[in-house]
Formats: C-alpha cells, structure tokens, sequence
C-alpha cells in the first residue's frame, strides 16, 4: 500500500460514513435503515485500520477494535432484526413511519 | 503511481459505487445484494492493507453472517419485488444537504491537517501477535472486553430468541 497517502483512505470512510448517514435519514423501511447503519459502521473499522497501519505501525490495538466493533456490530443486528421481526408480527409492516404503537 | 495504489484507488470506487447504490436502490433485496458487494469490497481493502485476518474477520462475520440474516428477514417481512415508498422530499432535501455539507466539512478537515509523522517500524499484524494481544496475561492485553463481548454475545442471543420467539397460543 505504498505510494497512498493517509488521507485518502480517511475520505473514502468518510465519503461512506455519509452515505450510510443519508440511507438511514431518508429509508423508511427498518432493514434499509439497518443496513445503512451497517455502512457506517464499516467506515469506521476503516478508519481505525488505517491510522493503526500507518500511524502506529508497532502495536496492534487499532485492529484489535475492529475485532470488538465487528463483534459488537454482529450482536446488535441479530438483536435488531429480532426486533423487526416481533414489529413486523404485531404490525404487519416495518415502516418507521407507523412504527408507533407505543405512543397510545 | 504503483500498482498498489491504483488497486486502492479502484477498488474504494467500487466500495463507493456500491455503498451509493445500497442507500439508492428502490428494491429491498437489491440494496441488500449491494450491501454486500459493498461488504466484500471492504474486505479486498483490508486484504490490500496487507491486514489479512481483518479481511477474514469481515468476510466471516459481515458477508457470511451479517447479510445472510438481514436477506432471511427481508424474506420474511417483505413482499417481494414491490418498491420501497420514497421518503419525503423535504426529508430528502434536508438529508441531503447535512450529509454533502459534513462530508465536504470533514474532508476540508483531513486535508489541512498535519499527521504526526509515525514511527519507522514495519506494521506487521501477524495472527500470533493479534492472539497475544486478544488473550495473554499481560498487563496490555485486551483480556477483559473480550471477555465482556463474549458476555455481550450471549446476552444478544438469549435476547434475540426471547423477542423473537412466537407466543403459545394460550398465553395470549
């Protein structure tokens, strides 16, 4: 990976970190909005990987939160689709837009 | 420009161009199909870094787990091929704009800041050393959050089997 610098990988991530945030402002849909989430969240194992390699080449503690995001991003999308799925039960749609019940 | 570099510069358009599509598609099951185009591409990013056990991890976790679950739900919660409805358009505007504006804002930022120059060893993530650094009993190891992810771990799955699980008839 020589010959590309630093910043460009922390634009690539950034540019992805922004288009996971307009997916999940504009979807209406609860599995869209997941998916966004998963977007940005991939963007920033990015950017921990990045300025580990090459900032802090001698230790390793960059990846080694990649590791922990990505475990902690594997529980909360099985928790969330657990959730959609006990919605879409009771409410027959996963619209955000009616996903209202527990304000009556 | 080396070949390492046109590798980088090609493969983070096709993680772009995919991620676009992911949040633009108006079919459910084709974001879900970019989504993980979008996935692998990051995982060839990785695999490019030289970082080769982040790149397995993404793939076994992300691809292999992550976006098999998000298309069994769409399967199970979607009518197929009706498009998604569209959100509003002064939704849309607004969404828009705060993202295009902190996207410009944090580039802006990145390109006039001075990184600290690092330190001249060789980045070297061999899976030993990960190993050594996950679980050994030195005082820097990380022995202890990924003992509390693993907790974390079963305390989601318990979880998702209670939200999820039908209700017996009688109970209702």
């Amino acid at each position: 990976m020589n010959g590309v610098p630093l910043t460009h990988m922390i634009i690539v991530s950034t540019l992805l970190f922004f288009i996971g945030a307009y997916g999940f402002l504009t979807r209406r849909n609860l599995i869209a909005m997941l998916m966004s989430v998963e977007l940005m969240l991939n963007s920033v194992n990015i950017n921990f990987i990045a300025f580990n390699k090459y900032l802090f080449p001698d230790n390793l503690d960059g990846l080694v939160y990649t590791i922990f995001i990505i475990a902690i991003a594997a529980a909360e999308a099985a928790v969330a689709i657990a959730i959609i799925i006990n919605l879409f039960r009771n409410t027959r749609s996963i619209d955000a837009e009616y996903a209202d019940k527990l304000k009556n | 420009m080396t070949s390492a570099a046109i590798a980088f510069y090609i493969i983070s358009a096709f993680i772009l161009v995919t991620g676009i599509l992911t949040v633009f598609t108006k079919k459910l099951f084709r974001a879900a199909i970019w989504l993980l185009l979008s996935l692998i591409g990051i995982a060839a990013l990785y695999f490019a870094m030289e970082v080769d056990f982040a790149a397995a991890v993404q793939i076994i976790v992300y691809v292999g787990g992550i976006v098999v679950l998000i298309i069994f739900s769409i399967f199970l919660t979607n009518n197929e091929g009706v498009n998604m409805p569209s959100a509003l358009s002064k939704r849309k505007i607004f969404s828009a704009l705060a993202s295009v504006c902190g996207a410009g804002y944090t580039v802006m930022l990145v390109n006039q800041h001075i990184w600290m120059t690092p330190s001249a060893k060789v980045y070297d993530p061999a899976v030993k050393k990960i190993g050594y650094l996950l679980v050994s009993n030195s005082p820097s190891s990380y022995v202890l959050p990924f003992e509390v992810v693993s907790i974390l771990l079963l305390a989601a799955m318990v979880g998702c089997i209670v939200i999820a699980i039908k209700a017996k008839p009688e109970e209702k």
